[in-house]
């Protein structure tokens, strides 16, 4: 499974953005390499053995960088590492937060080093651009473009009453994203995609509003049954 | 004077004295236009290098080695920028000098190295007011230098001139890379930290070689 490396000029931050993107992806390796000896900078060091500790067993993994010499420090300890190592990381130009939290999604179903390290960038435009882009809801009977060519069957349409209170907040946003991503099926929640957490969190549903479903696939019956029941269920919550 | 192992330890000395003799005079350049700690960090980071090259227990095996100790010794001790770009110019410069001695092509390739360093990890080119501008011409008279059977003690003589007039040729520059760059216009009339350490450790590089004859 790809790993995380998170390396900020803070500590905390490092520590506090692992932690929220743990919630979502509970089996991701997530390394914290912020600060430096007790203050604010990037160490070589600890950088340098998250990104050991990430990539031992052969695994791939994405290093998430703050500010500049944040990038400075990682490029260096790539520069250090051997190549195969080192051929195994990237280091996405994507905000730190958002990235890391889309990334750790992500490499939770199990996506190579190449598409979590995607995910990190496309994070970037999420709350900002492609979220409020799509936001709109197709009308009833209209070609739903994004389910995409390739996709095999009629798309099914549904729409669903989102069940807990909160609504599509990080947690649900990201049980929703796994449950699709894992499926030979395309999903769209109000027009966004719904293997994306941070789209589906920049639709800001709350509890009791409804949700335009339209799935597609090999296994979009299935798949449109086991989504309309998470949320109706509010994904466990109350 | 060969340069060789022996002398690649007299350079990295050196530096460190002399870092350390104008760790003052770089800190208040970086006072000017950075973040004020520059020669604080480069002083933290030399002296980490002289206590490994103190601790060995016998002398690395070739050029490369010594160079290899300071990257990786000036990576993890150095915060801010010059860290990481300082110790990519050694690591760089280490891969091409995994010699007993280098001749005059071999200083140029170390150098190129260097330089090559700097760049790929501060994407900055001449005239930016960074260390590429002592750096560059040290690159390119050292090339223009080393003819057929040239002493390379001669080529280092060249790259540390051309290196100390690039670092007083950004006195007028603007920057436009770095921290001095949220600075803009303000920043020249100033020297460039990193083109005046840079300028010390190549004249350094020459000096252990006269030296050490």
């Amino acid at each position: 499974m790809t790993a995380l490396v998170l390396v900020s000029h803070s500590r905390a931050a490092a520590e506090g953005t692992a932690e929220i993107a743990r919630q979502m992806a509970p089996d991701v390796v997530l390394l914290p390499a912020g600060g430096i000896d007790g203050g604010v900078g990037t160490s070589f060091e600890l950088v340098l053995a998250a990104v050991e500790e990430a990539t031992a067993g052969g695994s791939g993994a994405v290093v998430l960088t703050d500010l500049g010499s944040a990038v400075l420090t990682t490029e260096s300890v790539l520069e250090m590492l051997d190549e195969a190592v080192a051929a195994r990381v990237r280091v996405p130009d994507a905000p730190f937060v958002e990235g890391a939290v889309a990334a750790a999604v992500e490499a939770q179903s199990g996506a190579d080093v190449e598409a979590v390290a995607r995910a990190a960038v496309r994070a970037g435009g999420s709350f900002a651009g492609s979220a409020g882009a799509h936001a709109t809801p197709p009308a009833p009977g209209e070609e739903v473009a994004s389910a995409g060519a390739g996709d095999v069957g009629p798309a099914l349409r549904e729409r669903v009453v989102l069940g807990n209170r909160l609504g599509l907040h990080a947690r649900p946003a990201a049980l929703l994203a796994r449950t699709v991503a894992d499926r030979d099926a395309r999903v769209t929640v109000n027009g966004v995609d719904a293997a994306s957490v941070l789209e589906l969190m920049g639709l800001g549903a709350v509890g009791g509003s409804e949700l335009e479903l339209v799935v597609t696939g090999r296994d979009a019956q299935d798949t449109l049954t086991t989504v309309r029941a998470m949320i109706q269920d509010g994904f466990g919550e109350t | 004077m060969a340069l060789d192992v022996a002398w690649a330890v007299r350079w990295v000395r050196l530096t460190a004295g002399l870092v350390t003799e104008h760790r003052a005079y770089l800190t208040e350049l970086d006072r000017q236009i950075g973040d004020n700690d520059h020669g604080e960090n480069l002083y933290r980071g030399y002296t980490a290098v002289v206590a490994r090259l103190d601790a060995l227990e016998g002398p690395p095996a070739q050029v490369g080695d010594v160079l290899k100790l300071v990257a990786t010794t000036l990576m993890s001790t150095v915060g801010g920028a010059a860290g990481p770009l300082y110790g990519t110019a050694y690591l760089r410069a280490a891969k091409v000098t995994g010699l007993d001695e280098l001749d005059a092509g071999a200083v140029v390739a170390m150098l190129e190295a260097g330089l090559e360093g700097i760049v790929a990890r501060g994407k900055a080119v001449p005239g930016e007011k960074t260390m590429v501008d002592a750096w560059s011409p040290a690159v390119a008279a050292a090339q223009a230098a080393c003819v057929e059977g040239v002493d390379p003690v001669v080529v280092l003589e060249a790259a540390a001139t051309a290196a100390e007039e690039g670092a007083v040729a950004t006195d007028p520059m603007v920057a436009t890379k770095g921290r001095a760059s949220y600075l803009g216009e303000r920043s020249a009339g100033h020297r460039d930290p990193g083109a005046a350490s840079s300028a010390l450790l190549v004249r350094a590089a020459h000096t252990a070689a006269v030296d050490g004859a």
